[in-house]
């Protein structure tokens, strides 16, 4: 009887210990993206602020303001308070999940910038889908045709991707397949004929919801050019990681494994290879979530996308301090979390990390 | 009909610096139920002969035989789907390295399932029944447990059963095991092998054991071959091997036995290293390292003599050829033993024939 108690005794902390860890595993991953985050509220705070240009004076334009007026502002916004003090009020807000009003329309930034997201998010999305359904593929055919025609096809055209600017890249495919075919149109998200109420953010959705198809095409076409100009470069990245990472698991003893137990050609391509493969593809996948939206700064100004990264940067010309400052925050604290995901993916198929 | 039979094999791999010839002239003839050995320094072509027969080796190989029969069917010339069912179903392996051969994405039992769905079919419940029961043939404490283990949370020696359960699962008839206990500690090793000699009688299954370890042939196989350099040097009867080794390179490996050095300060070691690709002596392979080596060794590239039952690839065989034993493979390349011209122990003593 003792004995039997010993043993469920002994057997029950397994299961309990199994679940703790991985909370344990997310606690410390949480704790460590602390430090990161009051990092990215200075570097947010002070790069605005290191600009050249004053928001007052551009707000007056050319007509100028007196220097009563000048002063009158900057106590209204708090310019005229130290940057400690700034920092420190900027922080607190944040805390409270404020990030201040908009200089320029006075609405909160928070607002603001989540009525812009849906806009970019639907558009990093379809690129990310873009770049994995196209890239993932790509880079398991090169690695298994290693050396042959196709595989330095796709590394030539990765590379060439990869070192691609996007703003030109962008004007490139406008020019070619709005301007000279004109397949597709050069700027918006969906043409001026239709109004779709707002339900998801997301337009494509949104039209289905609405139950107009042709809506849904003139979205879906909207989509297009842009998602492939954000999407390159990460097709490029995760070709590029998929063949080296394929190639790698390729000499693996356990695929030489595989094939002494007759599996067929594609069971050991896309089970055993391509599965411990996708590891490190899954971490390199994550990463690109960053560089989407940076991306998408530079591609939806080219479509005049309504979007964050447009958002942005019309915020930085008007030095539109607290839209800025929050944006990138908020921005930051989306790539954080997004980071965070994917480690806990990368132990959901990595059994390794995982046990 | 033999169940493996094998003449004449060649692997060159294509190198940078041109075809590298890793495996020459090799000939393996297992019957059913045998017991056999390879036996060989690393780099010798021992693993590579092996895994040329099973088609496992990257498309840099090249891979020529005269004959290269499994139980009749012509290995060569099988659609890639008809050779998968002979691989992995009646002609299987295990590896040196238990530890990384395993799939780490994979359970153990995921892994076992896997190869019986391939080979067998059966329902799940059958499937897993067998992977269990395998599991504990191999003896894997605690099967339900063990099958839901992963790779990583497994020892080597419980890796290696893994793999000789999942080797064993459709009943192979040939099972190659290469260096299966190299990556092992000393007392898992005779576990192992206690182990594969078990399984091979109660299932009557023919073995071949690839080794560098003299101690392990001894233990475990009934016939033995020794490769050097990609070249089988010699091939004997275990007992005769140990007795009467022909090649100077046996013999050499033999009395680098600790067990055979016994009263001496030192224990005998095999001066320099197997020839790679950029350092191939001419004449005989084994030449500068030959401890009888003459200028006609350095010369001319023996061939066995015809009526050498161990076909030793030497200009100077040791020994009688009469007192050679060799396994019943008398293939066609064979002439009858015993009409062989006896052979000085001692090469200098006489003045050797040349045999172009």
């Amino acid at each position: 009887m003792a004995r039997e108690a010993a043993l469920t005794a002994a057997s029950r902390p397994r299961v309990t210990s199994q679940t703790s860890n991985m909370l344990r595993f997310l606690l410390v991953k949480l704790a460590q993206l602390v430090p990161t985050f009051i990092g990215v509220t200075i570097v947010a705070f002070a790069f605005i602020r290191l600009l050249p240009g004053d928001p007052i004076l551009l707000m007056a334009g050319e007509r100028g303001i007196s220097a009563a007026r000048y002063a009158e502002l900057q106590a209204q916004f708090g310019f005229d308070r130290p940057l400690v003090v700034q920092y420190w009020d900027f922080l607190k807000g944040l805390l409270q999940g404020d990030l201040g009003d908009s200089l320029v329309t006075h609405a909160p930034v928070t607002g603001e910038f989540f009525s812009r997201f849906p806009a970019t998010l639907e558009l990093s999305l379809f690129a990310l889908a873009f770049a994995v359904i196209i890239g993932l593929p790509a880079g398991v055919l090169a690695a298994t045709r290693r050396g042959k025609l196709l595989d330095h096809t796709v590394v030539g055209v990765s590379l060439t991707g990869y070192s691609m600017p996007i703003f030109w890249w962008g004007l490139l495919l406008i020019m070619f397949f709005s301007g000279t075919l004109g397949w597709t149109p050069v700027s918006g998200r969906i043409s001026f004929m239709y109004f779709i109420d707002s339900v998801t953010g997301f337009m494509t959705i949104d039209t289905l919801l609405a139950g107009d198809w042709d809506a849904f095409l003139s979205a879906l076409h909207h989509l297009i050019l842009p998602g492939i100009v954000l999407g390159t470069i990460p097709l490029a990245v995760i070709a590029r990681q998929t063949r080296s990472s394929m190639l790698e698991v390729l000499g693996e003893d356990y695929v030489r494994t595989a094939r002494a137990k007759g599996l067929s050609n594609f069971r050991v391509i896309m089970v055993h290879t391509l599965r411990n493969a996708l590891i490190s593809v899954v971490t390199v996948i994550g990463l690109q979530v960053g560089l989407l939206l940076a991306g998408a700064i530079l591609t939806e100004t080219i479509f005049s996308w309504p979007g964050i990264g447009k958002w942005m940067i019309d915020a930085i010309s008007r030095r539109d301090y607290p839209s800025v400052q929050g944006g990138l925050v908020l921005i930051a604290f989306i790539v954080m979390i997004v980071n965070l995901l994917v480690d806990v993916a990368y132990g959901v198929i990595n059994p390794r990390i995982r046990h | 009909m033999a169940l493996l039979d094998i003449e004449g094999l060649s692997v060159r791999f294509q190198t940078s610096s041109g075809l590298f010839a890793a495996v020459e002239d090799v000939d393996i003839r297992v019957d059913r139920g045998e017991v056999w050995s390879i036996v060989g320094e690393s780099g010798s072509g021992k693993s590579v002969s092996m895994l040329a027969t099973m088609g496992l080796l990257p498309w840099t190989a090249q891979v020529t035989a005269d004959k290269m029969a499994f139980d009749g069917q012509d290995l060569q010339h099988l659609s890639a789907r008809e050779r998968r069912r002979i691989v992995g179903g009646e002609m299987s392996m295990i590896f040196q390295e238990p530890m990384t051969s395993l799939n780490p994405c994979f359970t153990v039992g995921t892994q076992i399932d896997e190869m019986i769905k391939q080979h067998k079919g059966g329902n799940r419940k059958e499937r897993r029944e067998r992977a269990l029961d395998l599991l504990a043939q191999v003896g894997i404490p605690d099967p339900a447990r063990r099958i839901k283990a992963y790779p990583h949370q497994l020892s080597g020696g419980m890796s290696q059963r893994v793999m000789i359960a999942m080797a064993i699962s459709c009943d192979p008839r040939l099972l190659i095991a290469d260096e299966p206990t190299t990556a092992l500690d000393v007392t898992i090793q005779a576990q192992i092998l206690e182990l594969l000699l078990t399984l091979q009688e109660e299932t009557g299954m023919a073995l071949i054991l690839i080794t560098h370890d003299m101690g392990v042939v001894a233990e475990t196989a009934k016939n033995v071959i020794v490769q050097y350099a990609g070249r089988q040097v010699e091939k004997q009867e275990v007992k005769s091997l140990f007795a009467n080794p022909r090649h100077p390179y046996t013999e050499a490996l033999l009395s680098a036995l600790p067990e055979r050095a016994m009263g001496q300060d030192r224990l005998p070691t095999i001066p320099g290293v197997v020839p790679g690709q950029h350092d191939r002596p001419t004449g005989c392979l084994f030449n500068p390292r030959c401890q009888y080596v003459t200028e006609h060794c350095r010369q001319v590239e023996p061939v066995a003599a015809p009526g050498d039952p161990a076909r030793t690839l030497c200009h100077y065989p040791l020994g009688n050829p009469g007192d050679a034993a060799t396994p019943d493979d008398v293939s066609p390349r064979d002439a009858s033993p015993g009409d062989a011209p006896p052979v000085s122990r001692d090469p200098h003593a006489t003045q050797p024939e040349v045999r172009p």
